[in-house]
């Protein structure tokens, strides 16, 4: 098992877990978003799912010193709220909201063949790019 | 709440935190899909771990689509006006990286962390959300 096979096994698990969760349909994820018209709460069960699953294994190896593969364990440095956290994370919701597509359902929409998903993850890549080479 | 499905959306949520929890027990890096998707488009390092991880995700729901249920319509409503799918696509792009994180990176492994950056980044990014969908239905262009 190296870094690579297990990178694939994992986005396969993920994107299965989408499917069956429902959020690779954008209108259920508009549901969730739509509070004040037929209100779908079912979001909330997938990120409580998956934290749930994810926390408890989370704090028992997070002071490990390397993984099961021998690699560095990586965690996010301890940043302070600022602008850039404020502002990023309020124009992505902003943009969820205009399509009802995150980073992870939009790249498994690829799997319906549906060619507007291509359009969608284009701008996206620009926008990563443009973050990339404006602001350090 | 008509279309509520908390049973699906709790096993689907479950299986997602286990593939992050794999993917962190072998290599040590959290599961954050916007900065995946930024380090296959950009970086040379891991570059080809991310490009499978990415197409994992792809091939994950092809199996479900169409090995394990070929005769189930697949579910998949979205919107094909590129008024809403250019600039919602470029700030969902834009926007994640500026903020370090997306429903995965910050939803899930940040909130899991318990980090209080993370659960500030997700209740704003739900905020954000509800009001451009609110503003949208007002001018008519959702129900």
């Amino acid at each position: 098992m190296n870094d690579k096979i297990i990178s694939l096994i994992s986005g396969v698990i993920f994107g299965i877990g989408l499917v069956i969760s429902g959020m690779t349909n954008p209108e259920k994820v508009l549901g969730f978003l739509s509070i004040t018209h037929n209100w779908d709460a079912s979001l909330i069960f997938v990120m409580g799912g998956a934290i749930l699953a994810f926390a408890p294994f989370f704090f028992l190896l997070k002071n490990k010193e390397v993984s099961a593969l021998g690699a560095k364990i990586e965690l996010p440095e301890k940043q302070n709220i600022d602008k850039k956290l404020l502002i990023g994370t309020a124009l992505f919701g902003v943009g969820w909201g205009l399509v009802g597509l995150c980073p992870g359902p939009a790249i498994a929409a690829l799997a319906t063949f549906d060619p507007i998903v291509i359009i969608f993850l284009v701008s996206m890549a620009a926008g990563v790019l443009a973050k990339k080479n404006i602001i350090k | 709440m008509h279309n509520f499905t908390p049973i699906s959306a709790l096993i689907g949520g479950i299986i997602i935190g286990l593939s992050v929890v794999l993917y962190f027990y072998t290599t040590g890096r959290l599961a954050g899909i916007s900065g995946i998707f930024e380090n296959a488009v950009t970086q040379s390092s891991k570059r080809l771990s991310n490009i499978l991880f990415l197409i994992g995700l792809v091939i994950g729901p092809m199996f479900i689509y169409y090995i394990i249920s070929p005769n189930e319509p697949i579910t998949f409503e979205i919107t094909h006006s590129y008024l809403l799918i250019i600039p919602g696509g470029f700030l969902v792009g834009f926007g994640t990286r500026l903020g370090g994180g997306c429903t995965s990176g910050h939803g899930i492994c940040g909130i899991g962390r318990l980090s209080v950056n993370s659960m500030i980044a997700t209740a704003l990014f739900v905020a954000t959300g509800i009001i451009t969908v609110f503003i949208l239905q007002q001018l008519g262009v959702y129900l």
